[in-house]
């Protein structure tokens, strides 16, 4: 059957994470990416959320099971707030959720209660590289079988708060495959920029540059143990979590310039009631749908294992990208001269449009 | 039930019959009919009307509930999914060829008026006939010459003769979907009716348009013409004279008295709020039909299209076939979740309006890609993608052009009337 209603708990958790995206994120944003720093205290309140937690079954410290879909609707739910603070929120699913899908089971019992039992706390992963050709699926940091022992060589980008980090998700290329590497911040050989990444957006994040100069990974810290991992699921997941949080930045764009457009008055009337601006909104919202539903059969055929699932959930991703611009540029021009001004979030969110299409690897559902 | 997206047993059953008929019926017939335009598909009709008949499908205008038609009380559990099974078989049969689905017998638009502003005995009355020995047609006549996007601005005027007690209809309709068909007595056809929208009052404005029940050969009615077409040309669109055309009193639909609301015109809507889905579903055969053909031209070219890839490492043609897929399969939700609305009677009025600005653009967009991709197979009259080229575009030009369809996506977004935003 198709059908289009959230659970009744899903629902639950979709408020829940709307008023935190709301009185919190929302609140903190402007600040936050002024200042470059995010308040400690914002983001353990959103980890009390339980996102994470929820997704992981009660053998391994946590208290359900994981859903893509419920992943999708509540990144969506949070993206609408902020997206720094999103990221920042679900950094250890990064590490987790991988675990959790590929993992061997010492690997689940060792790292996952670790992780979402207490606090949140800087878990991460490094899959993004700084070359314009970046391909999760062609990786040019590499690993190599020597004596029980791999080594990794190469160079990661946008590494989500790896200075404090207690442990990081490596990937790496080896023999032509991505594959995962449990690796401690301290390793030898593994070495981390002094300064922080300087993007286009999303400065309320620490990301750092992750150098890789021969580290000794042991056998056992490779994801999936001996036979490695499928990185196909946990690819899709990423891309679902980039296109759902799209939706949600797209969504604020919308509401904010929609909001504005019913306010704002020219030659005698509200913006709103002129066709070039009323049509603008009408494909606006009509894309977050398309988008929107798309992402939420992806998540569905991921959680149903469907052969197909993912290049749905790549098609999802690559069509949200486009639409999180598309949206978020109209929405600066909505507002017209204002739109172009700091003071509204309209301009934030059109930086963080253009990211989506690179942003796969910052967040997974 | 939570949020699932997998295809219903009852329209995943049929998909393949469908196919076959597509294929076989609709598009080895494609282009002589293309070329012969206003000749009959006679062969089309009766084959569907049996098919229809033998499938226990009188007509593709969804069954009421309780209308008893199948008293099993134990299905009633059971989600209703009609309207999601009618997209389904509209749009397989669209990937046949949307100008021979709009020629399958059956209500086709007038049923869906008499569904949406008729009253149960009037729904009983007149939508009996479609399940009959033979196959009939009915037909929609809203637009006029001077009156197109702007329904509420129709001349034709109905006048009640109080002393026979019935409508007195004059005026003159233009690009009526099977207007020939529904009115015209044919010989192999059943009798046919048109809905005709007309004013009881033209000071009240909406509050006074009503839509009539005319049965085919109605004294004073006439087809005055057929058009000639861009494309969906199997598919006869016809001008309609009412000339002091008497009928029955019962045949308004809904209420026969003019009360300040706009209860008249809100039936107009209420119908376009169930088949503009409909409408967009058949836009999207038509654009899935064109994008299956030049996958398959791709691929006997030896050309792949490498999933998975980041945009910058695609050629141009698999962006754009991958951008063709993004906007076809999310269309295609769009439109599922539009009729899962009306199955399941929430108000889709916004989802069902996004879902024909979305197809409209995508109808278009894809066929028109698709031709410029495959070059001079592409232009060429050996090949149909130049005919869907043609045919998708009415998608976006019918039941609401993509600007009409905007403007309601827009009242519903921004909470404003008519008034506020024109
Ligand atoms: C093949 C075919 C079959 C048809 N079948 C039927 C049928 O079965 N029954 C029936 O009743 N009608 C039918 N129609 C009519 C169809 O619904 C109308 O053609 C359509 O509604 C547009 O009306 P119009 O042609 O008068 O264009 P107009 O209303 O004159 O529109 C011209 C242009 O102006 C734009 N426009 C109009 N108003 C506005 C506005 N307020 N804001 C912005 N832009 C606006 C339109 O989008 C369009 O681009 C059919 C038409 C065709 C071509």
């Amino acid at each position: 059957m198709y059908s289009f209603d959230p659970t009744e708990e899903q629902q639950m958790l979709v408020e829940a994470v709307n008023k935190y995206a709301v009185n919190d994120l929302r609140v903190a944003a402007r600040d936050a990416e002024e200042n470059h720093e995010l308040p400690g205290k914002l983001v353990s309140k959103g980890w009390e959320l339980g996102l994470l937690q929820a997704s992981i079954p009660e053998a391994y410290g946590g208290f359900g099971e994981r859903s893509a879909v419920t992943g999708v609707l509540a990144v969506e739910e949070m993206a609408f707030g902020d997206l720094a603070g999103t990221l920042a929120v679900m950094t250890p699913s990064l590490f987790a959720t991988p675990i959790l899908l590929a993992g061997t089971e010492e690997q689940k019992q060792e790292y996952l209660p670790k992780v979402i039992e207490g606090d949140w706390a800087p878990y991460t992963a490094a899959l993004i590289e700084y070359a314009f050709d970046f391909d999760p699926n062609d990786l040019k940091t590499t690993a190599t079988l020597r004596d029980e022992e791999y080594l990794l060589n190469g160079e990661k980008a946008f590494v989500l708060f790896a200075k404090d980090a207690e442990m990081l998700l490596v990937y790496a290329n080896l023999d032509g495959k991505t594959q995962g590497f449990i690796v401690p911040r301290d390793a030898a050989g593994l070495s981390i920029s002094d300064e922080c990444e300087k993007l286009m957006s999303l400065n309320a994040l620490p990301m750092y540059r992750v150098k890789l100069d021969s580290v000794k990974v042991p056998a056992a810290n490779r994801l999936g143990g001996a036979s490695g991992m499928d990185f196909e699921p946990v690819l899709a997941s990423m891309r679902l979590a980039a296109a759902s949080a799209a939706v949600g930045v797209a969504n604020a764009a919308f509401e904010y310039s929609k909001n504005y457009a019913k306010e704002r008055e020219a030659f005698g009337v509200k913006i709103a009631q002129k066709q070039a601006i009323a049509f603008m909104l009408a494909e606006m919202r009509t894309e977050i749908e398309a988008s929107r539903l798309l992402n939420w059969e992806a998540a569905w055929k991921l959680d149903q294992n469907h052969d197909d699932a993912a290049t749905e959930a790549y098609l999802a991703f690559t069509g949200a990208a486009d639409m999180a611009m598309m949206v978020t540029d109209r929405a600066v021009q909505i507002l017209g001269g204002h739109g172009y001004i700091r003071e509204h979030p309209v301009e934030m969110w059109m930086r963080n449009g253009r990211g989506f299409a690179m942003f796969t690897g910052l967040a997974i559902v | 039930m939570p949020i699932e997206f997998e295809t219903p047993k009852p329209i995943a059953q049929t998909q393949f019959v469908l196919k076959t008929v597509a294929e076989e019926m609709m598009r080895s017939k494609s282009r002589y009919f293309d070329e012969h335009e206003h000749e009959i598909p006679w062969d089309y009709i009766e084959f569907m009307h049996t098919a229809m008949k033998a499938m226990g499908v009188g007509s593709l205008a969804p069954k009421e509930k309780g209308n008893g038609h199948d008293g099993d009380e134990k299905k009633e559990k059971r989600p209703p999914i009609a309207y999601q099974v009618l997209a389904s078989q509209i749009e397989a049969l669209a990937w046949g060829d949307v100008g021979f689905y709009l020629v399958t017998p059956g209500g086709g638009l007038g049923a869906a008026a008499v569904q949406a502003a008729g009253t149960p005995e009037q729904r009983a009355k007149f939508l009996a006939r479609f399940a009959e020995e033979k196959p009939t047609f009915a037909a929609m006549c809203m637009t006029e010459a001077g009156a197109g996007s702007d329904t509420a601005s129709i001349r034709t005027r109905a006048i009640l003769d109080e002393k026979t007690n019935e409508w007195v209809l004059n005026g003159e309709k233009i690009f009526v979907t099977g207007g020939d068909k529904s009115f015209t007595e044919y010989e192999k056809l059943g009798k046919g009716f048109i809905v005709v929208w007309a004013s009881i009052d033209p000071s009240a404005g909406r509050a006074g348009m009503r839509a009539f029940v005319i049965e085919a050969g109605t004294p004073g009615v006439r087809v005055t013409k057929l058009e000639h077409k861009l494309g969906i040309r199997v598919s006869d669109t016809a001008s309609i004279s009412l000339v002091d055309a008497r009928v029955p009193f019962d045949h308004i639909l809904g209420s026969p008295t003019v009360e300040k609301t706009t209860t008249g015109f809100k039936g107009a809507m209420a119908t376009f709020d169930a088949t503009r889905p409909l409408v967009a579903a058949s836009g999207l055969g038509v654009a899935r039909a064109a994008l299956e053909f030049l996958k398959e031209k791709l691929t006997e070219h030896g050309v792949q299209v490498r999933y998975g890839l980041p945009r910058q490492k695609l050629t141009n043609i698999e962006r754009e076939v991958i951008d063709m897929e993004i906007m076809l399969k999310s269309a295609w939700l769009m439109v599922i979740k539009a009729v899962w609305m009306a199955d399941n009677r929430k108000p889709n009025a916004l989802e069902s309006s996004m879902s024909k600005v979305k197809a409209g653009d995508v109808g278009t967009k894809i066929t028109q890609k698709v031709v410029e991709i495959l070059g001079p197979l592409g232009y060429s009259r050996e090949f149909l993608a130049e005919k869907w080229f043609r045919d998708a575009k009415i998608t976006d030009i019918y039941e609401g052009t993509g600007q009409i369809n905007r403007l309601v996506v827009a009242r519903q977004i921004l909470d404003y009337s008519g008034k506020d935003l024109r």
